[in-house]
Formats: C-alpha cells, sequence, structure tokens
C-alpha cells in the first residue's frame, strides 16, 4: 500500500490529463502513463474540477461534499492519486 | 483496466464520443499484407482532402476525443502525414499511429521521440523473419526492426509492437516480449479476424481451441501485455481478462475510412456496418445519430448463446467474426472456447459474405 496522500496540500488535476463528461460522471485520461479512468460520480468530477481553486483536498471537500460522503469521497481521490490524474502539491 | 457491471452497461449504451476511434488516412500501402484488415494497396481518388482531414480533427477536439488511432493501408504514405499528425497534436488530440515501419528514419523518430502525446505501434507479425514475411512480404521484418532500432535509438520508449496472433507466431509470443523489452517498447497483441484479406487466410490461421486457451492463461499471466481488448471472448474461460469485455462497435469504438465513411469498427468494412459519412454533416453527427449505431447500442440479445452459463463473461464474442465467417450474429462467437462456434460454422447455410470495399493491388506478389 502507498502512503496516504497529503489531503492538508494542494491538490490539482494534471496538467497532462484530459477529461470529459460522460452520464455516468467522467472520464480521464492521462496523455503521460495513458491511463483510461472512469470516474463514476458526478460529485467526484466536480471536486476534481475544483481541486485547484482550494488552498488543500481538505478544504475542497469540507467546501463542496456533505459529511457523511466525505469518506468515500477522501477513498475515491485518493485512487485518482495513484492513477497520476489529481496530483498532490 | 477492469470494469464493472454497472460500468458496462453505461458503455453498452454507447458514449458521448468514442474511447478509442480508429482512422484510416489511405487505403494506399507498400505492403500487401495477407491478412489485411481493410485490403488495402492502392489508394482510393475519393480519400480526404487535406482541408477536409483537419475539419475532422477539428470535430475530434470539439467531442474531446482523448486520441486517434491512426493507420490505413501505410498512413506515412500520405504526403501531408506529418502535417496532419502536427494540426492533431496541436489541437490536443492525442495520436497513435500504426506503421509497417518503412518510414521510420532515423531523422522521423527524432522528430517523433520525446512527446506525451504521440505514440507509434510498430506491425510485426513474427519473431523471425521467416514467420514474419509469409505473412506481410519479403523484407517486412527486417524493415520493422531497423524502424525499432530508429525510435530506441532515438530516446522513444513505450511504443508498440503489435502482433496478430496467428498459429504461426503464438509460440513465439515470449520471444516477441523479449524483442519488445530489448527495443524499450510495449509487446501488443490482436486477434485475427476475418476482416478484409484475412477472410481468405482465416481457417489457415487462426489459432486452435488449444491454442487459444494457453494463450488466455498467458495474458493471464502477463497483465502488462497490451491487447486493444481483442481477446475478451476468451474471459468465458474464468477471470476476465482486462478491458471493457464486450464488443464496443458504436458504442466506445468506430472506424474512419480514408473516404470518410465511418464503420462500427476496424474490423467490418461492409456496408451493413456503414453508419454514415463525416462529409454528411460531419462526425458528430454520425456517432451521435446514425440510425446503426442507435441500434448498436441497444441491449445484446444473447441469442444462441442464452443457456451458456458464461455469456455474462464473453457477451457472445467478436460480431466481425460471427459476420464474415457467415454466422447470424445472434449466434456464438466461431472461436468460443467451449465450441459451440464450430457447432454454428457446421450448421451454416452459406459461406460468409465477401468484405466490401477491397482495395488491394491487381497483382500481389506471393512470398511462397
Amino acid at each position: 500500500m502507498p502512503d496516504q496522500p497529503d489531503f492538508a496540500a494542494h491538490w490539482s488535476l494534471h496538467p497532462s490529463v484530459s477529461l470529459r463528461d460522460e452520464s455516468f460522471g467522467a472520464m480521464a485520461y492521462h496523455h503521460g502513463n495513458r491511463r483510461l479512468v472512469f470516474l463514476k460520480s458526478p460529485l467526484l468530477v466536480d471536486v476534481v474540477r475544483q481541486l485547484d481553486d482550494f488552498e488543500s483536498a481538505d478544504a475542497a471537500l469540507e467546501a463542496l461534499v456533505a459529511d457523511e460522503q466525505r469518506a468515500a469521497l477522501r477513498r475515491a481521490l485518493e485512487t485518482l492519486t495513484n492513477s497520476e490524474i489529481v496530483r498532490v502539491g | 483496466m477492469s470494469v464493472n457491471h454497472s460500468l458496462r452497461d453505461r458503455f453498452e449504451s454507447g458514449l458521448a464520443a468514442p474511447i478509442c476511434l480508429t482512422w484510416e488516412v489511405t487505403y494506399a500501402c507498400n505492403l500487401a499484407c495477407r491478412h489485411c484488415l481493410s485490403s488495402s494497396g492502392v489508394r482510393d481518388p475519393r480519400e480526404l482532402t487535406t482541408d477536409e482531414a483537419k475539419a475532422f480533427l477539428d470535430d475530434v477536439a470539439a467531442m474531446q476525443i482523448f486520441y486517434i488511432n491512426i493507420g490505413g493501408g501505410e498512413p506515412t504514405i500520405r504526403r501531408d502525414f506529418f502535417e496532419l499528425v502536427e494540426y492533431g497534436l496541436s489541437r490536443g488530440i492525442g495520436i497513435k499511429f500504426s506503421t509497417n515501419g518503412s518510414r521510420i528514419t532515423p531523422e522521423v523518430a527524432q522528430r517523433l521521440a520525446g512527446n506525451d502525446y504521440l505514440d507509434v505501434q510498430i506491425s510485426l507479425d513474427g519473431a523471425d523473419a521467416a514467420t514474419n514475411d509469409a505473412l506481410r512480404g519479403e523484407g517486412s521484418y527486417d524493415t520493422a526492426i531497423r524502424a525499432m532500432e530508429n525510435l530506441r535509438d532515438a530516446g522513444m520508449t513505450g511504443f508498440k509492437i503489435s502482433v496478430v496472433v496467428t498459429r504461426h507466431n503464438v509460440g513465439q509470443i515470449d520471444q516477441l516480449l523479449d524483442l519488445a523489452d530489448s527495443m524499450n517498447a510495449e509487446l501488443r497483441l490482436t486477434r485475427l479476424r476475418p476482416s478484409g484479406r484475412g477472410v481468405d487466410v482465416w481457417d489457415e490461421l487462426r489459432l486452435s481451441a488449444a491454442d487459444n486457451r494457453a494463450l488466455y492463461h498467458w495474458l493471464m499471466d502477463h497483465p502488462t501485455v497490451l491487447t486493444g481488448d481483442s481477446f475478451f471472448h476468451l474471459s468465458a474461460l474464468g477471470d476476465p481478462l482486462a478491458g471493457i469485455n464486450l464488443c464496443g462497435a458504436g458504442r466506445v469504438v468506430c472506424l474512419i475510412d480514408p473516404v470518410g465513411d465511418v464503420y462500427a469498427c476496424p474490423f467490418v468494412i461492409h456496408e451493413q456496418f456503414l453508419a454514415g459519412s463525416i462529409r454528411d454533416g460531419g462526425f458528430g453527427h454520425v456517432w451521435r445519430d446514425s440510425e446503426l449505431f442507435r441500434s448498436l447500442r441497444e441491449p445484446g440479445s444473447p441469442g444462441a448463446c442464452a443457456s451458456c452459463g458464461s455469456y455474462d463473461a464473453c457477451r457472445g464474442g467478436c460480431m466481425a467474426a460471427k459476420f464474415f465467417t457467415g454466422l447470424e450474429l445472434t449466434d456464438p462467437d466461431p472461436e468460443c472456447v467451449f465450441g459451440h462456434g464450430e457447432t454454428a460454422l457446421a450448421q451454416r447455410v452459406s459461406l460468409g459474405p465477401r468484405p466490401s470495399p477491397d482495395h488491394s493491388k491487381r497483382v500481389t506478389i506471393s512470398s511462397r
């Protein structure tokens, strides 16, 4: 297991990633590692698109996501750091 | 990439734009491979002009299609090939192109290396010249190897060596993987289909049931080997192979041919699977509104596979393989791992339809 990413840091969509809305959420494609990733909820897509506007991932979650959904969103965001769709710091 | 069921249902009903779009830019080719899926050879006088090709790339960018696969024919034969590649890249489109390597000189390799948005796929159908050249023509092995060396020496990593798996090279896949490693490349294996001129060699070259079983286990043991999702009919043998494991024709893939005609997938160049033309209202219109694509996005009928417990694993297999072997689309895949395809083949009333159109050179020089 990789270490848990730092949610107190600034996060953003990786500059080599294209994001395209789909009925289920969105598809993300990383032109560097050529991974295709499915974002399976519109809420997750919203958060990912706005990460850059917040000083930290936690701040984004607090502002955009209801309490009871935050744990699930944190897990989803964490998987997106593994595939480098979003980058930390 | 392994995909859960709810997501697969979404794929089945189609996406806002294809994941994987193949664009064959010319029917002209300097080779005459015996299994060519597009029956290429001679340029079609109606092929898209440079301006039309650029307008198409504008559509691709507007639809946010992440990357396109350019093929042919031999795409680098088009005089404006690199102009089109540059244009696509400038619009943020990832471009992968398939080539036999004949134009990948050291200078070209230098131009290609180091761009994340650009990828190259060199076709090779055997680990030695004898095996490869029997299918792709005299000298084509040496040409492909030279192209790979040029790419490697230019510092390009992760380009693809693309192999159509046949009865003659299936025993060489470990050697092919070693070759890919030595070239800092990745190995991509794809299924032989009875499409284009492939229909004439399918019986001779296709894998036996034992070969298919061995290949399935080899792929499970080598998850870094790419397959273009083309062996999903083998997923009925156990755990699913990586990929979406369903026929993506008109749902997540499609083909644009050199004259701008849009087909459901690269393996069904036939009027029955012609969805429209990009010359008639643009690509987005065809993708969204074609009657054919709408019907392909309806939930599939399991047909003759309804009583098989593995239908959910293989979804009945490849549409093109059925169509060109004369099976009904609701029949099992001709290479069904349980042998139901062989039964269906034995019971068919006629041979498959001939692929159309045919751009083969009138005289092909046999390599044997």
